[in-house]
């Protein structure tokens, strides 16, 4: 691969033209091996990210209704018939709904189980397994025991069995939107799925709290428990703390599986991701706006991103580096 | 992770909060600690019940917590069922999920060793490019991603299942972040030993990296077998449908065979729990390990 500057490396030349040659040659064998490692990436990052965003911001200007090699300019028709669509802006509402929901709840949960899990000294890696094996299971399959064993809306679900020896009478869990009780059943089924892998962020962090901060705070006079906790515990996760919130908005932001999987014939709680599947993929495949609400969508997250970015200054830890 | 690193118990704060914290202290930690674990593993042992019991008991007027007469037999049903071709999915999302995990370590790795070690003046603007797709969430851009691959013809195909999914901006951001963090000196040493970059990474580099490596694999192959949204996008035919697509068949039938779905629902499972009950010290060493943790 570079020959040349391994016997550069190896026999030092003393003279100064000499050794300016051998460096403009590791330089261009560095550019040339650069291109080697990340190409095959960066070729593909092209094809199957940049490619098709850019096509979809073209399509998305276009009539493209069961054709993805449109003639007919619209300008913004389609972002004006996605944003008119009760459908998708009720997605819109769904998701601010969702997020307001699972951002808080995951966030205590897997704080919760990390300090629990951080505290005790015996049986810690099978505690820290059991919270963390939910990771490994799929959302279809979650749904499946959700729906049909946990939160079904007859008498032989768990959860009305249970109800029922309270003398409840049967929910129905899924199958009307008033009361919501749908959300009960999408909010814990996603805190069993995504809590353990959160806890595990935490647990890390937990573990780069320096000891002496605990020491300090004693000699100060600090009570352990609440007030450790809220003076130190606390501000020493603020980071870990911005960067699960975050990755718990875009996740929100991304859901699809245990909705389509939950609420498949339902007409309410349907999130973006599933409304745009529909627009584009389903009866009328109409590409031309179901890219207008990708790109919309992306803008969303995009300023979303960027916003609580600056709040919470999520990316200092990676500038100071 | 797996050790219990700076020991709080030996601080003399925390030496005096455990006498005083005492028995009662550790028993409601351990209480809330069990009581949490079992919530935890309500679903799965759910899972295990439903798929061994017959369907007049499951949907019986009396819950039962276990099955009178375990039905051994179960296990074969939904490889005979024949609305759905179970044994054709599995085999499906095997061939998915192992070419997925080895491209992406493959061509992810390299590319995050790239922008990590060697020096090329526009190093940091190629980063950038990476960085903006990670603002991009991959969910979003399915619908161009179909439009795009639709109309090379790849759908219904493997390659169409697993190519589009190897260029993980994420991941090759991780490994970026793992290999700004790997020790400098033995890949120089290489170097001036008379390796290139390339002999560097295969000989010097990986085989100093495998426990990261095995993280990476195990949480790429996770993704990758339970991953929906896309194979429910390209697999228009049910031979091209993975085991996710064939379980969210199960829901939509018209008739609901309650052990059959929890049967298929407990083999689909299987595989990644034994990976996971395996592999679970380089994952959480691995995820630990990340940066993400700021």
């Amino acid at each position: 691969m570079s020959t040349t500057t391994e016997i550069d490396l190896a026999n030092p030349a003393p003279a100064k033209p000499a050794k300016a040659r051998s460096r403009r040659g590791l330089r261009a064998n560095a550019t040339l091996n650069f291109w080697l490692f990340t190409g095959p990436f960066l070729i593909g990052l092209i094809v199957f990210v940049f490619v098709p965003m850019g096509w979809s911001i073209y399509l998305s200007f276009f009539e493209a209704r069961f054709t993805v090699s449109p003639s007919s300019f619209i300008g913004f028709d389609n972002y004006k018939a996605i944003l008119d669509n009760p459908d998708f802006t009720g997605s819109l509402v769904t998701f601010t709904v969702f997020a307001a929901f699972i951002v808080p709840t995951t966030w205590a949960l897997s704080l919760g189980l990390a300090l629990l899990v951080h505290r005790i000294r015996f049986m810690k890696a099978f505690f820290r397994s059991v919270f963390f094996l939910p990771t490994a299971v799929s959302y279809v399959a979650a749904a499946l025991i959700w729906k049909m064993s946990i939160f079904n809306g007859v008498r032989f679900g768990m959860a009305n069995t249970i109800l029922s020896w309270f003398g409840v009478e049967n929910v129905a869990w899924l199958a009307n939107p008033d009361p919501p009780w749908y959300w009960l059943v999408i909010v814990t089924l996603r805190l069993w799925l995504q809590a353990g892998f959160y806890m595990i962020l935490f647990l890390a962090a937990l573990q780069n709290i320096p000891a002496e901060l605990y020491e300090a705070a004693a000699i100060d006079g600090a009570k352990p428990g609440w007030q450790t906790f809220r003076y130190i515990t606390l501000p020493q996760l603020r980071a870990t703390s911005t960067a699960v919130i975050l990755l718990l908005l875009i996740a929100a932001y991304q859901a699809f599986d245990e909705f389509w999987n939950l609420l498949s014939k339902a007409t309410w709680g349907q999130p973006p991701l599933v409304e745009l599947y529909k627009t584009a993929l389903g009866e009328n495949q109409d590409y031309g706006q179901g890219s207008a609400g990708a790109v919309i969508l992306t803008l969303l997250i995009l300023v979303i991103t960027l916003f609580q970015g600056r709040i919470m200054g999520f990316g200092r830890g990676e500038e100071s580096k | 992770m797996t050790t219990t690193a700076p020991d709080l118990g030996k601080t003399p704060a925390n030496a005096k909060k455990k006498r005083g914290g005492g028995v009662i202290g550790n028993t409601g930690l351990y209480l809330a600690t069990g009581v949490a674990a079992l919530l935890f593993l309500i679903p799965f042992y759910l899972i295990v019940r439903n798929a061994l019991m017959t369907d007049p008991e499951i949907t019986g007027e009396n819950w039962k917590w276990f099955p009178t007469d375990i039905q051994w037999g179960n296990i074969t049903e939904p490889f005979k069922d024949e609305t759905v071709d179970f044994g054709r999915a599995l085999w499906n999302s095997w061939v998915v999920a192992i070419l997925h995990t080895s491209g992406i370590l493959l061509i992810c790795s390299l590319a995050g060793y790239g922008l990590a070690r060697i020096p090329y003046k526009h190093a940091n603007k190629v980063f950038y490019g990476v960085l903006v797709t990670l603002m991009i969430p991959t969910a979003v851009t399915f619908v161009p991603s179909f439009v795009l691959v639709s109309s090379l013809g790849w759908v219904d195909t493997y390659r169409g299942l697993i190519i589009p999914g190897l260029f993980s901006g994420f991941t090759c951001f991780l490994f970026r972040q793992y290999f700004l963090g790997f020790p400098k000196e033995l890949e120089e040493a290489a170097r001036v030993d008379g390796l290139s970059y390339w002999g560097a990474y295969w000989r010097v580099v990986v085989p100093n990296s495998l426990n990261f490596f095995a993280a990476m694999a195990t949480i790429t192959f996770i993704s990758g077998w339970n991953s929906f949204l896309w194979p429910l996008v390209i697999g228009q035919d049910p031979s091209a449908w993975t085991i996710q697509v064939a379980l969210s068949a199960y829901m939509t039938n018209q008739t609901v065979n309650y052990h059959l779905i929890f049967m298929s629902t407990a083999i689909s499972i299987l595989p990644l729990v034994l990976v996971f009950l395996f592999l679970q010290r380089w994952l959480v060493q691995g995820i630990a390990q990340t940066g993400i943790k700021g």
